[in-house]
């Protein structure tokens, strides 16, 4: 139950990401002035904020959705191995959080 | 007097038999996703930096643009399939209808942006 509720919250949020995402290419497109001012506030600290939260609704919604899509096969559905593929999830989109976290983040990975 | 025939009083308001067609919108834009989706994080990860030159270059090869308009267009449609299923179980009354309609137009607007600016820089009109 709490999956499918997180995997609602999870999306919620991406939604705000492409907002986001949709402002960042419009400054893109307006010239090197406007990207330059955009980026400026893209580079706040509650952007960073919102990209690390991204990283880790963007590994749950996919690992969540990737199981969804195995359900609508009919497979998976029984109580046991629900409640195991919970803990699947849960673990797998931790696991790719820290790894795209570190890779977005870590030290001269980007100038920006 | 209503205006309502009564064969329409009598049938109510059952199925518009469109709930399949969201179901399936539903799938079919979130397979679609995983591999957009992945694709274009794995992009902006290996981008050597995020100056205007770089990203324009970026944007500009042809299958990066193509792929980026993809990748809008069908993440766009399958947030709007989501939110809006989430307004229609957690918002009720006149406040739903108003919050529908302001939704769909806000995606419209997102993903008419997204592509409109791919296109811009994609046709070499950013710099």
């Amino acid at each position: 139950m709490f999956t499918s509720f997180a995997n609602r919250i999870t999306g919620v949020v991406m939604s705000v990401g492409l907002l986001v995402l949709v402002y960042w290419l419009m400054s893109v497109a307006s010239g090197t002035a406007a990207y330059t001012r955009a980026i400026a506030t893209l580079s706040l600290p509650i952007f960073k904020l919102l990209y690390a939260a991204l990283l880790f609704t963007f590994s749950y919604h996919l690992v969540a959705g990737i199981r969804h899509l195995v359900w609508d096969t009919g497979r998976g559905m029984e109580r046991h191995q629900s409640q195991k593929s919970a803990w699947v999830v849960i673990i797998v989109s931790v696991l790719l959080t820290i790894a795209f976290i570190y890779w977005a983040f870590c030290p001269g990975a980007h100038q920006s | 007097m209503s205006l309502r025939s009564p064969l329409g009083r009598v049938l109510g308001a059952g199925s518009a038999k469109e709930g399949v067609h969201h179901w399936w919108m539903q799938r079919l834009t979130s397979i679609a996703l995983v591999p957009l989706t992945i694709w274009f994080l794995v992009s902006l990860l290996t981008l050597p930096s995020f100056e205007h030159v770089t990203v324009i270059s970026w944007i500009a090869q042809s299958w990066t643009a193509l792929l980026l308009i993809l990748f809008i267009l069908v993440a766009t449609w399958h947030s709007q399939l989501g939110v809006r299923v989430v307004i229609e179980d957690y918002v009720h009354g006149g406040a739903k209808t108003l919050t529908l309609v302001l939704i769909t137009f806000i995606h419209a607007l997102v993903a008419a942006a997204g592509v409109f600016a791919v296109l811009k820089v994609a046709f070499g009109s950013a710099s």
